[in-house]
C-alpha cells in the first residue's frame, strides 16, 4: 500500500480499543415515550409546529427551520404529543423539547419503507438539495451543521470536490465502520446524490487504516466508477477534523478563520451519505441513526440504530445494562464527547456513541506544574501553542490569546491528551474561545 | 451521580514522573563509567548531591511556601543527579552541599520551583562552585580504573586545560600530544573531569534513550554538536598547530554531557524546533568562543546559561506552523 496519507502537523494516536468494530447493527425497540430536543443542530433551534395533544406519524413535520442555519425535525415515532416542556439533554442543561408518547408505530405514507436500493438519482441539483433541507439532514459525525448550507457555496465559490468522511478517529466509536459495511451502496449513492448536489465530478471517501474491510467493500463498490475514490489513511487523531482530512486527502490547507469551500472542498459525514440516500431516495427524513454503545466495562459492545428521541437508558439496556461500576457516560467519543448527567438524555441527530466509562477512568489526574516539555505543542494539529494560549486564557489575557489565533483550535483535546503534567489545557482553551469569540463579535457590530 | 467533566476523557500515559526518572534512567551508563573510573569519590558526590537537593526541596516547600510537597516527582533528583555530574569527585561535601542549595533554593524555587526557572538550576550551581571554589572544582582526580585500587588521591588536568595552558604558554598542538589521552580515552571515559562528563559513549547512550522515549528532541544536541564541530574545525584547518581538531572539542569537557542532558532541560530550552537549533547554535558559537579566546579552558556551562537568557525572546519569535497560515518562510514546527 505504501506510504499512508495523514495531515502534515501534530496529531496523537491513542489506544483505539474499537470494541464493537466486527458487531453488526441492531435496531433497539422504540421507547414509550420519545424525547426530542428542538436544538438538535449547529445554529438557531427548531420552532415547533406542533401542540400538546396532536396526533404525530412517524417523519411527519413537528419543528420547522427557525432561520438559514437551523434544521427541520420530524417525529421519530408515532403516537400523541405529550408536552412541549423542558428536559435535560446532553448538555446537562434543561432544553425545550418535544415529549411524544408512543402508540404503535405509523408512518408517513410518503416514506418508502423497503430496503430496495434504488441506483438511479432523478432529481436535480436544486431538487436535491431542497429535499435534504426539507429531510432535517445535519452534519452526523457531531458538528451538526445543517447540511443543505453546506451544499450551497456562497456566491463566488464553487465546489471541486467532495470528502466523504469515513475517518472515524475518535477511539472506541464504530457506527460510521458499520454502516459503511452493512450500507455500503448506499453510501455510495449517497455520495453520488451529493456530488450532484455540489456539482462536483469528483469525491474522495477518507477512511483510517484500522478499517481494511470497510476500505476494501467500499474500493470494490467504486471499482468502475472513476469519479469516486476511496483514500486509506494512516491512523492518526483528529484525521475526521474537516481541516486535516482535507489536508491529508488532497494536501490542501484550509486558511486560518475560513470554511473548506475556500480551497474548494465540502465535506460531509458517512453518517450524512446514509441520511442524504434516504432522505432523497426513500423520503425518509433523519429520523434515526447509528449509535455505538460501547466501553470497557460494557458487556455487550454494540451498534445500534436507534430513533432519535430514545433516552440513552434504553441504549445501554440493549447492551445489556448499565454496569454496577460506571463512573462516566460520554455522550460521542473519549476524545471530543460530553458527559452526560443522566440516563434519561435522549439520542439526538449528532449522537454518535455512548461510551460507558468505569469509575477509574472517570477522574482526571491531579494537575501538576507545567514543565515547558512543549508536547503540547508538538501534537497540536492546528499548530497552535496550548500551554500559551491556556495561560493567556487562565490569566485573562484574551488579546494575547486572540494574536496567537486561539479561535483557531479545533478543541480535539491532543494537547490536554498528551499533557504530562495532566493540565486542563482544553478547559482553559475552551474559556478562551468563547471569551475571545464575544470580544471579536462585538468589535465586528460597532 | 456521574462524573461530568469537559473532553477529553481520556489520557496518555505521560507524566512528569516518567519524564524525569527516564533522565535519571539515561544517566546510569555515565554514571557506572564514573564509578569504574573515580571509585567511591563518584559514589560519595553523587549521594550528597542527590540527597541535599532533595533535602533542601522538601525544606524550601514545607516550610518557607507551605505549599504541596512534590519531592517524589523527580525533577530535583535530577538536579541533584546533574550536580554531581557537574563537579569534580574529590570536591569536599560542604561545598557540594552548597552547591545543591544554590541548585534548588537559588535557581530553582526562587524562581517558582519546576517549570519556572528560567536557567537550568544544576549549571547555575556548577558555575556557582566554579567562581567561588575555582581550585577545588578544576582539581580532577585522575581517572583510574576501580580494580586498580580504590583510594584516589592523585589529580591531573582535563585535556582541554592542557591544550589551553600548553597553547597559551607557546606550545603547538603537535608538542601537546604526548600529554593528552587517545581519542579512545575520551571516547570510553579514561581522561580528567568532572564526575558525569568523562565518556561519551555513555552519554550518548543515555541521549539516544532519551530520544528514542521522546524526553528530548534530537535538534538541541545535534544542533550543538554541529555547530562546535563546524566552527573548531575550520579553525583547525586555517591553523592546525594553535588549534585542536574538532573531535578533540566534541569529545572532551562537558560538551557531551552540556548538549544531551543540560542544554536540552525542557524547562529552560525553546518550544518549537526552530527555536531549538537556534538555541544549540548559539550554545555551540559561545562554547568554542569561550574554550578559545575566553579565560576558561571549558565554555560550555556558560554557553548554555546564557542561551538559557535568550530562551523568551526565542519562543517568542519562533512560532510553530500555524495550520492555514500564509506560506512563506517558516522556522517553526
Amino acid at each position: 500500500m505504501g506510504i499512508l496519507k495523514t495531515f502534515a502537523l501534530g496529531g496523537i494516536h491513542p489506544a483505539e480499543n474499537k470494541l464493537s468494530a466486527s458487531i453488526p447493527i441492531e435496531i433497539v425497540p422504540i421507547p414509550q415515550q420519545a424525547i426530542v430536543p428542538l436544538g438538535q443542530n449547529l445554529g438557531a433551534p427548531s420552532r415547533p409546529v406542533v401542540q400538546r395533544g396532536d396526533k404525530v406519524k412517524v417523519g411527519q413535520l413537528i419543528a420547522e427551520a427557525s432561520g438559514f442555519i437551523s434544521t427541520n425535525i420530524h417525529s421519530p415515532v408515532s403516537g400523541s404529543v405529550l408536552k412541549i416542556d423542558g428536559a435535560i439533554d446532553s448538555t446537562g442543561f434543561k432544553r425545550p423539547c418535544i415529549i411524544i408518547n408512543v402508540e404503535g408505530d405509523e408512518w408517513d405514507e410518503q416514506i418508502d419503507r423497503s430496503d430496495d436500493l434504488v441506483k438511479e438519482i432523478n432529481f436535480s441539483a436544486e431538487e436535491i438539495i431542497d429535499k435534504i433541507k426539507q429531510a432535517g439532514l445535519v452534519g452526523m459525525g457531531g458538528a451538526t451543521f445543517p447540511t443543505y448550507v453546506k451544499l450551497m457555496p456562497p456566491p463566488g465559490k464553487k465546489a471541486e470536490y467532495l470528502i466523504i468522511n469515513g475517518v472515524e478517529c475518535e477511539p472506541y466509536l464504530t457506527s460510521d465502520h458499520r454502516l459503511m459495511l452493512e450500507k455500503g451502496q448506499e453510501v455510495i449513492v449517497g455520495t453520488k446524490i451529493l456530488m450532484k448536489a455540489l456539482k462536483v465530478e469528483k469525491a474522495f471517501i477518507g477512511i483510517e487504516n484500522n478499517k481494511p474491510d470497510a476500505i476494501n467493500h467500499l474500493t470494490e463498490l467504486t471499482k468502475s466508477d472513476k469519479s469516486i475514490l476511496v483514500i486509506p489513511l494512516k491512523v492518526q487523531y483528529p484525521q475526521g477534523g474537516e481541516k486535516q482530512l482535507i489536508k491529508a486527502a488532497l494536501n490542501r490547507e484550509v486558511p486560518s478563520g475560513k470554511l473548506p469551500i475556500e480551497v474548494g472542498c465540502v465535506v460531509q459525514n458517512v453518517g450524512t451519505a446514509f441520511a442524504a440516500y434516504e432522505a432523497v431516495q426513500k423520503n425518509k427524513p433523519l429520523i434515526e441513526r447509528v449509535v455505538t454503545v460501547t466501553g470497557k466495562s460494557v458487556k455487550k459492545p454494540s451498534n445500534l440504530l436507534a430513533r432519535i428521541g430514545t433516552p440513552i437508558r434504553e441504549l445501554i439496556d440493549a447492551a445489556e445494562g448499565l454496569p454496577e461500576n460506571t463512573g462516566k457516560i460520554i455522550g460521542g467519543g473519549p476524545m471530543m464527547g460530553k458527559a452526560v448527567t443522566s440516563l434519561d438524555v435522549p439520542v439526538v441527530k449528532g449522537s454518535s456513541g455512548i461510551l460507558i466509562m468505569k469509575e477509574d477512568e472517570s477522574s482526571r489526574k491531579t494537575e501538576s506544574a507545567c514543565i515547558r516539555c512543549s508536547k503540547c505543542t508538538t501534537v497540536c494539529p492546528m499548530g497552535l501553542e496550548p500551554y500559551l494560549l491556556s495561560k493567556a486564557a487562565k490569566l485573562g489575557k484574551y488579546d494575547i490569546a486572540e494574536t496567537e489565533m486561539i479561535m483557531d483550535c479545533i478543541e480535539c483535546g491532543s494537547c490536554q491528551y498528551t499533557c504530562p503534567a495532566s493540565i486542563p489545557l482544553l478547559d482553559y482553551l475552551r474559556l478562551g474561545k468563547g471569551k475571545v469569540g464575544n470580544i471579536i463579535r462585538n468589535r465586528n457590530k460597532k | 451521580m456521574f462524573t461530568i467533566s469537559g473532553s477529553p476523557h481520556i489520557h496518555g500515559d505521560e507524566s512528569t514522573k516518567k519524564i524525569m526518572y527516564g533522565v535519571v534512567y539515561a544517566m546510569i551508563p555515565a554514571m557506572l563509567v564514573s564509578i569504574y573510573f573515580f571509585g567511591l569519590g563518584a559514589v560519595r558526590v553523587l549521594l550528597i548531591a542527590s540527597i541535599s537537593c532533595l533535602f533542601f526541596e522538601w525544606v524550601i516547600q514545607k516550610y518557607l511556601i507551605k505549599g504541596p510537597v512534590t519531592i517524589f516527582d523527580g525533577s530535583a533528583l535530577v538536579t541533584g543527579m546533574l550536580l554531581a555530574f557537574n563537579v569534580p569527585t574529590n570536591l569536599p561535601s560542604w561545598m557540594i552541599i552548597i552547591g545543591a542549595l544554590v541548585a534548588i533554593g537559588m535557581a530553582k524555587m526562587s524562581f517558582g520551583g519546576l517549570g519556572k526557572n528560567i536557567f537550568n538550576p544544576a549549571l547555575v550551581a556548577r558555575v556557582f562552585l566554579l567562581i567561588s571554589f575555582p581550585v577545588q572544582m578544576t582539581s580532577w582526580p585522575k581517572p583510574r580504573a576501580i580494580t586498580e585500587g580504590i583510594a584516589d588521591v592523585i589529580t591531573g588536568p582535563t585535556p582541554l586545560s592542557v591544550v589551553k595552558e600548553g597553547l597559551d604558554a607557546g606550545k603547538t598542538m603537535s608538542e601537546l600530544q604526548e600529554s593528552l589521552p587517545t581519542y579512545m580515552d575520551y571516547l570510553i571515559g579514561q581522561m580528567g573531569g568532572s564526575m558525569g562528563e568523562i565518556s561519551a559513549i555513555a552519554l550518548i547512550l543515555g541521549g539516544l534513550y532519551m530520544i528514542w522515549k521522546k524526553i528530548i528532541t534530537w535538534e538541541i544536541p545535534v544542533s550543538i554538536l554541529i555547530t562546535v564541530f563546524v566552527f573548531s574545525g575550520v579553525l583547525w584547518f586555517i591553523d592546525p598547530q594553535y588549534n585542536a581538531d574538532p573531535a578533540f572539542h566534541l569529545l572532551t569537557g562537558g560538551l557531551m554531557l552540556g548538549a544531551i542532558y543540560m542544554a536540552t532541560d525542557m524547562v529552560s530550552s525553546p518550544m518549537t524546533r526552530g527555536g531549538q537549533l537556534l538555541y544549540g547554535f548559539g550554545i555551540g558559537l559561545l562554547t568554542i568562543l569561550i574554550r578559545i579566546w575566553g579565560a576558561y579552558p571549558e565554555g560550555v556551562s556558560f554557553a548554555i546559561l546564557l542561551m538559557n537568557a535568550a530562551v523568551p525572546l526565542i519562543n517568542s519569535g519562533f512560532k510553530p506552523r500555524r495550520f492555514g497560515a500564509k506560506p512563506g518562510i517558516e522556522l517553526g514546527s
